[in-house]
């Protein structure tokens, strides 16, 4: 079990806001990695960090291949895509215009583009491409099959029912063929059928591929299910990381969801749970 | 009859030039948002090259008339490709999260900028070229009205229609066409997804600007004098092909500017030559006004 990524002293300030305060951690290979806190504790700014989206400004952002590692916090976004982290949106993020398979093959860019030499070769049907091209339809396929969207291939990707096309997004993240998956809220917004679904699609990823799975998660049943680690995030600091068991009673994170002692005694799902309802939608 | 057919010939062919001009104002428009009102030079820079490539041709005893015009398409194609590359990377990319305004009055200026520039370096006289390719085909006579079509008509014709037909293919087929048109739905995914953003949009330009170049090339055959203002108008006219076509959408391109071909050749026919821009510019004027988003473009969807 080695570390795929290692995040340390972290910061990133937005005016006057210090959205992340000197945050350090590590994801590591075929394991689930959560971060959890109450809404504005910076969670996704560490997913925009992560991603290219934004320039931390203080902080290395490790990833560690085999052929050495990567500092993340250096590289475009699109070099971070293709040096293997995916990332998911809290709001959806297709490309609606596209059908479900192109969305699949769409994300298999840069395997193509290798194959085409730079679509030139595309252009008059080279064999090469051809068979490049043809692979990526097999790969996209078999993820079709994995999320069970293989009727709906050839529809428009923003056709789809709201659930399905969370797990498009998650196959899409997936051709990218990562080796560190980041979901933003992937169960938001799921009944719990889908939520179950949604775990055991997480759980296969983690098993099958091998990869480091980066999670941030509101569901806590979600949450406390699948996360193999969990950190806790609040006001831009790291309040407590460990295993969902040692989180779940760690008195900080209770205060932080919950504010002071008086609730102390409700176990961490259900403050959560409280929290969510007067979440603003 | 006789009249009437020649006048569609004619508006067929301008209307392809159009098209293919408008083809770049409106991948532009569909990848970045922007209309790139430096097009229309470029189509003169290519109209000039051609100019120049058909004379030092001549100077060198080339000509054969398919090497002559192989030899200069693919010159122009590849000078214009560098000078929509250069465009886009000094006039708009520095501009690329400014406000919306910015990059159009760079665009303005980028188009003053080459107007002037060709006309110090090649001087604000009209350039004639001799004929490269004369002749043509008699369609049918009557009462002593020929209905001609030139092969340079047809040239322009097949040239655009394979054009077209590649074209198409690139976009629907290839991997770069895939990367286009995420760009065109969500820059921010597409980076995610590992497309290198910059470099397509840096292509869309060059693929706009080889394209504008074709037509150049084929306008300098077809009417046999260029000078350095000629852009200014053919742009604006494209820019009105791509919006009547619904801007954004490659096939309405192709559409306004033969619709836009037709008008032209028929209001010149009919009613008077000197007002053929007003037809023109009323066209624009009543799209914008009744059916901003074009014959086939989508209407924008209010996002939720």
């Amino acid at each position: 079990m080695s570390a795929l990524l290692t995040v340390e002293h972290l910061s990133m300030r937005f005016g006057g806001l210090l959205a992340i305060d000197d945050l350090c951690f590590a994801a590591d290979e075929r394991r689930i990695t959560a971060i959890i806190g109450p809404n504005g504790a910076g969670k996704t700014t560490v997913f925009n960090c992560l991603t290219g989206f934004y320039r931390p400004d203080v902080g290395r952002l490790t990833l560690h291949r085999p052929q050495g590692p990567l500092y993340l916090e250096r590289l475009d976004g699109y070099r971070i895509a293709q040096a293997g982290v995916a990332r998911t949106f809290q709001n959806i993020r297709l490309f609606p215009a596209m059908s479900v398979l192109e969305n699949l093959i769409v994300a298999q860019h840069n395997v193509l583009m290798r194959a085409s030499g730079y679509s030139v070769a595309g252009l008059f049907g080279a064999a090469r491409f051809r068979r490049a091209e043809a692979e990526a339809i097999e790969f996209a396929r078999s993820w079709l099959e994995r999320v069970d969207l293989v009727e709906r291939a050839d529809s428009p990707a923003g056709s789809l029912p709201y659930g399905a096309q969370r797990r498009l997004e998650i196959a899409r993240a997936m051709c990218t063929r990562p080796r560190l998956l980041c979901l933003d809220e992937p169960a938001a917004g799921l009944n719990p059928r889908e939520s179950a679904e949604l775990t055991a699609l997480l759980r296969s990823v983690r098993d099958r591929e091998g990869i480091g799975v980066l999670l941030i998660e509101h569901d806590m049943s979600v949450v406390m299910g699948i996360s193999d680690h969990i950190i806790v995030l609040d006001y831009g600091k790291k309040i407590a990381d460990g295993t969902p068991e040692q989180v779940r009673h760690d008195p900080n994170v209770i205060r932080a969801y919950l504010g002071e002692a008086e609730h102390e005694a409700l176990p961490a799902e259900i403050a959560a749970d409280l929290r969510r309802d007067d979440r603003p939608t | 009859m006789g009249y009437f057919l020649q006048q569609l010939i004619n508006g067929l062919t301008l209307g392809m030039i159009y098209g293919l001009i408008a083809l770049g104002y409106t991948m532009v428009y569909g990848i970045i948002g922007m209309i790139n009102f430096a097009h229309g030079e470029i189509y003169m820079i290519g109209a000039f090259l051609a100019v120049i490539g058909f004379t030092v041709l001549g100077l060198l005893g080339i000509s054969y008339v398919p090497v002559a015009l192989l030899i200069v398409l693919f010159t122009a194609m590849l000078f214009t490709a560098v000078y929509g590359w250069t465009l886009e990377r000094v006039a708009y990319r520095p501009l690329r999260s400014a406000p919306r305004l910015a990059p159009l009055i760079s665009a303005i200026g980028a188009s003053i900028f080459f107007q002037n520039y060709v006309q110090l370096a090649q001087g604000a006289r009209v350039k004639p070229i001799a004929p490269v390719i004369s002749g043509g085909y008699t369609v049918f006579e009557e009462g002593g009205f020929t209905v001609q079509l030139s092969y340079v008509q047809i040239l322009i014709w097949l040239l655009t229609l394979a054009l077209m037909v590649a074209f198409a293919l690139l976009i629907q087929r290839t991997s770069l066409g895939r990367a286009q048109r995420a760009c065109e739905q969500d820059r921010a995914m597409a980076s995610l997804v590992g497309i290198d953003v910059n470099r397509t949009i840096s292509l869309t330009f060059v693929i706009g600007a080889t394209l504008a170049a074709v037509a150049g090339v084929m306008v300098t055959l077809y009417y046999g004098v260029v000078d350095f203002y000629i852009g200014f108008l053919a742009g604006i006219k494209a820019f009105t092909a791509a919006v009547l076509g619904g801007i954004g959408s490659l096939p309405g391109a192709m559409l306004g500017g033969l619709i836009l071909g037709l008008v032209e050749a028929f209001w010149s026919a009919y009613f008077s030559v000197e007002y053929k821009d007003v037809a023109a510019f009323t066209i624009l004027v009543l799209v914008l006004i009744f059916k901003p988003s074009g014959l086939l473009g989508r209407p924008e969807v209010e996002k939720v």
